[in-house]
C-alpha cells in the first residue's frame, strides 16, 4: 500500500514536469521553425514566472490553507532586489546567465528575509485577517519601493528615500522611485527560465511529498488535531509561509529581468489577486493546476484581443462561467454530457489528469 | 486649529468609508463572502445618480431613491447568477467570482458610461458650515454621511435583532444547515441581504462622489478595498465595528498625510492596520471565536 | 471531473483563437499601429488619441493617395502589456507606430520600435526615457516633461506670478514626478520660493484636504499642478470648499478639465495652463476636428486626441516627402521616416503647435501656448 501511494505521487510530479518540458519542446521548435509568433515569444519567460508565481502561492493557500491576498508584494520585492543585483553584475561585467542567477538568489534571499520578518508576526492571524494583513503588507512594500531611490555610478551606490540622492545622473538610477526598476540588459531567457519553474517545481513537491508536508497538511485540515499529535503549528506554518515566499522573490527575479521596465505599482493588489486566480482555477492544492492555469490565463487576455472593446468583458465572462462550471450543481448535469461527447473524439489539447491522484487534492 | 481641521477631515474621510463597510460587513456577515464587487456596485449607483440629475433633470432625492433601487435589482441579480449556484462551494472560488463580477462591472461601465471621468454634481445645495474665520470647514456631506451612517447603523441593529427576517439572518449566519432544518429559505435569506447590502451600496456611491466628485468606471475599486480594510479593522461581521473602524481609517490616513507624509500615507494606515490587528486579532470589536475541533 | 471540464473548455478556445484572426493586406496600404490603455484608470487618454489618429486616417485615406491602415492594440497602460501588444502588432505586419500613449508603457514599447528599426511617432509619451529608450527610432509629438516643467517655472518667474508656489504632485506617476523635478531645479536657478510640495498617489487621489490645506498654511499664492485634469478637479473643488483662492498653474494634462462632463468650469476660473491644444481655439484646423470629433463620438475631444490627429498627418506628410513605398518592410519605411523627421527642411504645423521640428533624438521642437481660463473658455495669455 505505501509502495503504491508513492509510485502514484512519483507518477503524477512527472507528469507536471513531462507537461513542463512538452511545454519548452513544443515552444522551441516552433521557434527553431520560425512558426512562433512575436507575440508568444515575447510571453515565454513571463508564463514561467507567472506559473511560479502561482505553484509558490499555492502553498500558501491551497496546502496551508491560509489565505494571502499579498503575494504580489514578495514578487515584487524579489523582482527589485533582483534587478539591483543583476544591475550590479551587469557592470561588473558578468554574462547573461551569471545576472539572471545573481537576480534570482539575491531575490529569493531579500523575499525570504521579508516572508520571515513578515511571517513572525502576522501569521498568528487566521483566515480573512490574515488575507487583509498580506494585502496590508503588499501595499506598504508598494509604498516604500515607490519612494525608494537606488543609483550606481563610479563612486558607489547611491541610496534615497522620498528624495532623490543629489548628484546622481538619471542614467545611473536602477531603481528610480515612480519610474520603477530600470534595467540595464534584458534577459530574456526562456531555456534558463524554464529550468528555475522545473527547479521550483522539485522543490515544492518535496517538500509537499516529505513529513513537513505532510504536518503542514494535516495543520490546514484540522489545526487542533494537529497540534493535538504533537505538530509544531507556528514553525511549520512559518516553513510553507517562507518557502512560498522565497519562490515568489525567485520568479520576481525572473520576470523583471525579462522586462524593459517594471513599475512599483505593478504589484499591486490586482497582481497578487491576479496570482490568487491561477491558484484557484488550477485548484487548491493542485500544483500542476495552478502551472497550467498560469499559462493559459496570461495567454487568454492576449488571445482575446480580436474582440477589441469586448476584451476585458468576455474575460471577467470567461473567469466567471470556468468557476460556476467547476463548482457548481447547476453546470454539473450539462458538464458530464458535454465531457461525455469531448471522450468521444479526445484531442491531444487536455492533459492526462485524475483528481485521486493529485497529491494534495483539496475537495472545494 | 490645524489638528482639529485635520481631524474633521478624517471623520469626513472616514464617514465614507465606514457608509461602505457597512454594506460590507452586513454582506460578509450573513452570507460569509468577502464581495469584492460590492465597490463596483458603488460606482454604478453614482453613475444612475449621476444621469439621472444631470441628464434627466431629477432633483437629488429622485436620483438616490433610482439609484438604490437598480443597484438593489442589480445585487440580486447577482447573487442570484453568480453567487448562488456556489452556495457549497469553497469559499475561495466564490471569491474568485466576486473578482471576476468586479471586472465585469469596471468593463462594462466603461462602455456604456464612457472612460472619461465625470463631475458629480452638487446634490446638497446648502453652503457648508465654516467656523473660526474660515479656518474649520465642515462641508453639508460630511455631515449628511455621519448621520446617514448613525441611522443607518442604527436601523441596520434593529432589524437584525428584532425582526423576524432578521433573525432569520443571524440564524443562516450562524449555520446554514440548521437554519434550512428551522424552515428558514437560506437562498431567500441571503437574496434580502444582498438587497439591503446593494441599496446601501448605491447610497454610499452617492455619499462618495459628492465628497469626492470625480467619478470613472474604476471610482469604486479602491474605495472598495479601503472599505474592507475598514471592516476588518472594527472586527469584520460587525455593525457598530464598520462604523469605528472607517472613522478611524480616515482619520488616520488623514493624520497619517499632514503629521507624517503625504508619500507615504498608504503605508502608515496599513502598518497601523496591521499593529492593531496584531494586538487585537478579530478587529477593534471583533468577537473572539472558539475555536472546535 | 468538472475540472477537467473546464480546462477542455479553456483548451479548446485558445486553440480556435490561436488559429483565426489571418488579415490580408492591401498593397498600397500602409499599416500603421499604436497601444495604449483602452481599458482600466487611464482609459480615457488611450481611448481619445485612438479616435483622434483615426479621425486622421479617414480623412486621409478618403482623399486617395497615400492609404492607412490603423490598429490600436490595449496596454492597460501597463509596460508588460505594452510590450504583448507591441509584438502583437507586429505580427499583425505593423510598418510604422504610433508607439503607446502613456510613458512607462512607451518606454517598453520603444525598446522594441529601436531592436526592430521601427518608426515610432507617439502621440503623448512624454517622458525623456521614451526617446532614450527609442535609440533615435521613437519621436514624440509632445513637449518632453523635463521641458514642460522649465517652462512652467519660467513663466511664472517671468510673468510675476507669484512669491510663494506650493507643488501638488502624483508621487507613482513618471509624467507628474518628471515634470515637478524640473520644475523644481529650474525654480531653485531662478530664485522662485517653493513653499509646499505635497504629493498624492493612486490610491489616495481622492482627499486632497491636506494637500490643500499644507499649501494654504505655508502661504503659497500659486499652486503648479503637474497632473491630469481629474485630480485637479478635486483639488479646485476641496480649494473652493475652504475658501482658499490662490492663482493655479496647470500643464498639458490640464487639458479637458473644461469639457469634464458635469464640471462647474467656476471652480476652474483663472486657471493658467500651458498647453499646446485648446479645444476652443477658433482656427478652422481645431474647429473642424472638434465638430467632427463630437459628431462621432458624442463628446468633446481631449489633448491626447489632438495629439493622435497631429501623429497621423505628421506621418502622412514626411511620406509624401520620402519616397517610402507600402510594400517596404517597416525598417525600410523606418530608416525614412527617421531621416525625413530629422532633416532640416522637414516641419509639421498640426493642432497642437505650428513649424515642429525633430532633434536626432526624437524630442519635438515647438512652442507652448498659455492658456487662460476665463468665463468657463480658454483665453491665450500672450
Amino acid at each position: 500500500m505505501k509502495k503504491n501511494t508513492f509510485t502514484t505521487i512519483w507518477k503524477s510530479n512527472f507528469t507536471t514536469y513531462g507537461i513542463v518540458l512538452l511545454f519548452f519542446a513544443v515552444m522551441m521548435i516552433l521557434m527553431a521553425t520560425g512558426n512562433l509568433s512575436r507575440l508568444m515569444r515575447g510571453q515565454l519567460v513571463p508564463i514561467c514566472a507567472y506559473a511560479i508565481m502561482a505553484a509558490s502561492l499555492n502553498l500558501t493557500v491551497g496546502v496551508l490553507g491560509e489565505l494571502s491576498l499579498g503575494h504580489a508584494g514578495f514578487v515584487s520585492i524579489g523582482c527589485f532586489g533582483g534587478g539591483l543585483a543583476a544591475a550590479l553584475l551587469h557592470d561588473a561585467g558578468a554574462g547573461e546567465l551569471v545576472c539572471l542567477a545573481g537576480a534570482v538568489l539575491a531575490g529569493v534571499l531579500l523575499s525570504t528575509l521579508a516572508g520571515f520578518l513578515i511571517g513572525l508576526p502576522v501569521l498568528r492571524l487566521n483566515g480573512d485577517y490574515l488575507a487583509i494583513v498580506t494585502l496590508a503588507c503588499c501595499q506598504i512594500i508598494k509604498s516604500l519601493l515607490t519612494n525608494l531611490f537606488v543609483g550606481r555610478d563610479e563612486s558607489g551606490l547611491h541610496t534615497g528615500f522620498l528624495t532623490q540622492p543629489e548628484g546622481v545622473a538619471a542614467d545611473a538610477f536602477v531603481i528610480r522611485g515612480s519610474q520603477g526598476l530600470r534595467n540595464a540588459a534584458v534577459i530574456d531567457n526562456f531555456p534558463a527560465a524554464v529550468v528555475l519553474l522545473i527547479l521550483c517545481l522539485i522543490i515544492i513537491y518535496n517538500l509537499i511529498d516529505s513529513k513537513s508536508g505532510r504536518a503542514i497538511m494535516a495543520l490546514r485540515d484540522n489545526k487542533i488535531a494537529a497540534r493535538s499529535i504533537g505538530i509544531n503549528i507556528t514553525s511549520y506554518k512559518m516553513m510553507a509561509f517562507v518557502v512560498s515566499a522565497a519562490m515568489a522573490g525567485a520568479a520576481g527575479a525572473l520576470f523583471g529581468l525579462s522586462q524593459a521596465t517594471v513599475l512599483p505599482g505593478k504589484f499591486d493588489f490586482n497582481m497578487s489577486v491576479l496570482i490568487l486566480v491561477f491558484v484557484v482555477l488550477g485548484g487548491l492544492g493542485n500544483i500542476r493546476g495552478s502551472v497550467i492555469a498560469a499559462a493559459l490565463l496570461t495567454i487568454l487576455p492576449e488571445k482575446l484581443r480580436f474582440l477589441a472593446d469586448y476584451r476585458m468583458i468576455i474575460y471577467a465572462v470567461v473567469l466567471i462561467v470556468v468557476m460556476l462550471m467547476r463548482n457548481s450543481t447547476v453546470f454539473h448535469g450539462l458538464g458530464e454530457k458535454i465531457q461525455g461527447l469531448l471522450r468521444r473524439k479526445k484531442t491531444a489539447g487536455s492533459p492526462p489528469r485524475d483528481p485521486d491522484t493529485d497529491p494534495a487534492g483539496k475537495e472545494g | 486649529m490645524d489638528f482639529l481641521s485635520n481631524l474633521v477631515n478624517g471623520i469626513s474621510l472616514g464617514s465614507i468609508y465606514a457608509v461602505i463597510a457597512l454594506g460590507y460587513t452586513m454582506v460578509y456577515g450573513i452570507a460569509k463572502m468577502l464581495n469584492f464587487a460590492h465597490g463596483d456596485i458603488i460606482m454604478v449607483g453614482a453613475y444612475v445618480c449621476f444621469y439621472a440629475v444631470y441628464h434627466f433633470g431629477l432633483p437629488g432625492w429622485a436620483g438616490v431613491l433610482l439609484a438604490m433601487l437598480l443597484c438593489l435589482i442589480l445585487g440580486v441579480a447577482v447573487e442570484r447568477l453568480a453567487y448562488r449556484p456556489l452556495r457549497r462551494a469553497d469559499s475561495l472560488a466564490v471569491l474568485i467570482t466576486a473578482i471576476g463580477v468586479s471586472y465585469f462591472l469596471e468593463n462594462t461601465a466603461q462602455l456604456v458610461f464612457g472612460a472619461n471621468n465625470v463631475f458629480f454634481p452638487n446634490l446638497f445645495e446648502a453652503e457648508p458650515i465654516r467656523l473660526f474665520d474660515g479656518r474649520l470647514v465642515i462641508s453639508v456631506v460630511t455631515l449628511a454621511s455621519i448621520g446617514i451612517c448613525m441611522a443607518v447603523m442604527v436601523i441596520l441593529t434593529l432589524f437584525i435583532e428584532k425582526t423576524k427576517l432578521g433573525k432569520a439572518m443571524r440564524a443562516v449566519s450562524e449555520d446554514k444547515d440548521a437554519a434550512r432544518l428551522m424552515g428558514i429559505s437560506v437562498d431567500r435569506t441571503i437574496s434580502v441581504t444582498f438587497a439591503i447590502g446593494s441599496a446601501l451600496a448605491a447610497l454610499a456611491g452617492v455619499l462618495l462622489c459628492s465628497a469626492i466628485p470625480s467619478l470613472s468606471p474604476m471610482t469604486g475599486s479602491m474605495p472598495g478595498i479601503k472599505a474592507f480594510t475598514a471592516a476588518v479593522f472594527g472586527g469584520i461581521g460587525s455593525i457598530p465595528g464598520a462604523l469605528l473602524g472607517g472613522l478611524l481609517l480616515g482619520v488616520i490616513e488623514v493624520m497619517g498625510k499632514a503629521y507624517i507624509s503625504t508619500q507615504l500615507s498608504d503605508a502608515i494606515v496599513f502598518l497601523v492596520l496591521i499593529i492593531v490587528l496584531l494586538v487585537r486579532p478579530t478587529g477593534i470589536l471583533g468577537k473572539k471565536v472558539q475555536e472546535k475541533v | 471531473m468538472k475540472k477537467k471540464l473546464a480546462w477542455l473548455m479553456l483548451a479548446a478556445m485558445v486553440v480556435t483563437v490561436l488559429l483565426s484572426g489571418c488579415g490580408t493586406k492591401n498593397s498600397n496600404t500602409f499599416k500603421i499601429g499604436m497601444t495604449g490603455p483602452l481599458t482600466g484608470g487611464a482609459a480615457q487618454y488611450g481611448i481619445a488619441a485612438q479616435r483622434g489618429a483615426q479621425i486622421a486616417v479617414e480623412e486621409i485615406n478618403a482623399k486617395g493617395g497615400i492609404q492607412f491602415e490603423l490598429k490600436v492594440e490595449d496596454d492597460t497602460h501597463d509596460a508588460e502589456k505594452a510590450a504583448n501588444a507591441y509584438n502583437a502588432l507586429i505580427d499583425w505586419g505593423m510598418q510604422i507606430s504610433l508607439g503607446s500613449v502613456t510613458s512607462t508603457p512607451c518606454e517598453a514599447t520603444a525598446r522594441i520600435a529601436a531592436a526592430e528599426k521601427i518608426f515610432a511617432l507617439t502621440p503623448s509619451a512624454s517622458s525623456t526615457s521614451v526617446t532614450k529608450a527609442g535609440g533615435g527610432y521613437q519621436f514624440q509629438i509632445c513637449f518632453s516633461d523635463p521641458n514642460q516643467g522649465s517652462a512652467s517655472a519660467v513663466y511664472i518667474k517671468n510673468k510675476g506670478l507669484a512669491t510663494k508656489v506650493a507643488i501638488i504632485y502624483k508621487n507613482d506617476d513618471v509624467y507628474s514626478t518628471g515634470i515637478y523635478e524640473s520644475f523644481k531645479t529650474k525654480a531653485a536657478e531662478l530664485g522662485l520660493s517653493v513653499v509646499s510640495e505635497t504629493s498624492f498617489n493612486d490610491d489616495t487621489d481622492t482627499d486632497f484636504s491636506v494637500q490643500v490645506a499644507a499649501a494654504r498654511t505655508a502661504g503659497a499664492d500659486l499652486i503648479f499642478l503637474p497632473m491630469y485634469y481629474e485630480p485637479a478637479s478635486l483639488i479646485f473643488a476641496e480649494c473652493n470648499k475652504i475658501g482658499y483662492t490662490p492663482k493655479f498653474f496647470g500643464v498639458d494634462g490640464m487639458d479637458g478639465i473644461l469639457t469634464m462632463k458635469g464640471f462647474d468650469t467656476k471652480l476652474a476660473e483663472g486657471v493658467m495652463l500651458l498647453t499646446p491644444f485648446a479645444a476652443d481655439a477658433s482656427d478652422a484646423k481645431t474647429k473642424s476636428f472638434v465638430q467632427k470629433y463630437q459628431e462621432k463620438y458624442g463628446e468633446i475631444p481631449i489633448q491626447f486626441a489632438a495629439d493622435g490627429y497631429d501623429c497621423i498627418y505628421a506621418i502622412y506628410e514626411a511620406l509624401q516627402k520620402c519616397d517610402a513605398k507600402a510594400s517596404m518592410t517597416a525598417a525600410e519605411i523606418g530608416a525614412l521616416l527617421k531621416d525625413t523627421f530629422t532633416s532640416s527642411s522637414f516641419s509639421f504645423s498640426g493642432l497642437t503647435g505650428s513649424g515642429m521640428t525633430w532633434n536626432a533624438a526624437g524630442e519635438v521642437t515647438k512652442d507652448p501656448k498659455g492658456m487662460e481660463i476665463k468665463n468657463g473658455a480658454y483665453v491665450g495669455l500672450d
